[in-house]
């Protein structure tokens, strides 16, 4: 847990992009998922391992075959942190229109 | 805020980079002045209840303005933009990074990306439009970008619903 990896490097490659999206559906298996891509099988499950280590893939066992999905709530996570972060701009900018119109007044 | 005004704001986040829109009522110079000279900076760019000071600031390619955002507790957060790209009241460039008090930089930073444009607003006076785009080499920067605001933004949020309470009440 210590070397997380960093999310946006987990989601800046097309095959890990593509991986999300079709666990994103419904959970699938290795094989399910590798017939998907052109790639060896040893470099899909090497995405798969990246999207683990950052807990936006988690694993299940059914019977004899694992499963991957996705963790909707890391997702969500991500997408919380960008309106935090919109929101302090969008009030940065109020306090900026405020400023430009005292600023415009003194000029008069 | 004028709902006229355009403000939107987006992430690519496979790019790591945030682009910001905003249109603001008031000459293209003003506005310039407003991004670019420190003792204006300093009156809007920390969000309430939070303050900015300027302790230095070398608008010229090359030079950097060193300031810090301060706490409603007083504690100070320091940062270095160092200038790289100056078009006159069209663009400007800047790299951004958290510092110590002694003006050591904490690396990787933020490249930010500010470019100016006059228009004719919806009544025939000017407004001018600031695009922003900022690049974020890690996401746990970001990160820690928020984690010193939203302490402040708690409570600026906190204010308003009290403010909110009062009003409503009358």
């Amino acid at each position: 847990m210590e070397t997380r990896r960093d999310i946006f490097q987990a989601i800046a490659d097309p095959t890990r992009r593509a991986i999300i999206g079709l666990i994103a559906i419904q959970s699938m298996t290795p094989n399910a998922l590798a017939e998907h891509f052109n790639t060896s099988r040893q470099a899909v499950s090497k995405h798969i391992k990246i999207l683990t280590e950052c807990d936006l893939v988690k694993q299940e066992q059914q019977g004899r075959e694992i499963y991957y999905s996705l963790e909707i709530e890391k997702m969500k996570e991500i997408d919380k942190w960008l309106e935090q972060y919109r929101k302090i701009w969008e009030t940065r900018f109020n306090q900026l229109d405020n400023v430009l119109s005292t600023i415009k007044k003194q000029k008069k | 805020m004028n709902k006229e005004l355009l403000f939107d704001f987006t992430v690519d986040k496979p790019a790591k980079t945030v682009f910001i829109n905003r249109e603001f009522d008031a000459g293209l110079s003003l506005v310039w002045d407003a991004f670019t000279k420190a003792e204006i900076l300093d009156q809007w760019i920390a969000p309430k209840p939070m303050t900015s000071k300027t302790k230095y600031q070398d608008f010229k390619v090359g030079g950097k303005r060193f300031y810090a955002m301060i706490s409603p507790e007083g504690q100070e957060r320091w940062a270095i933009q160092e200038y790289t790209s100056i078009t006159p009241k069209t663009n400007f460039k800047m790299y951004n990074a958290f510092a110590d008090k002694d003006e050591n930089p904490e690396l990787p930073g933020s490249e930010w990306d500010h470019t100016f444009s006059e228009q004719n607003g919806p009544d025939g006076h000017r407004v001018t439009k600031v695009s922003i785009t900022i690049y974020n080499e890690s996401l746990e920067r970001l990160e820690r970008v928020l984690d010193g605001f939203t302490q402040g933004m708690k409570m600026s949020l906190s204010n308003l619903e009290n403010l909110l309470a009062t009003l409503s009440q009358k």
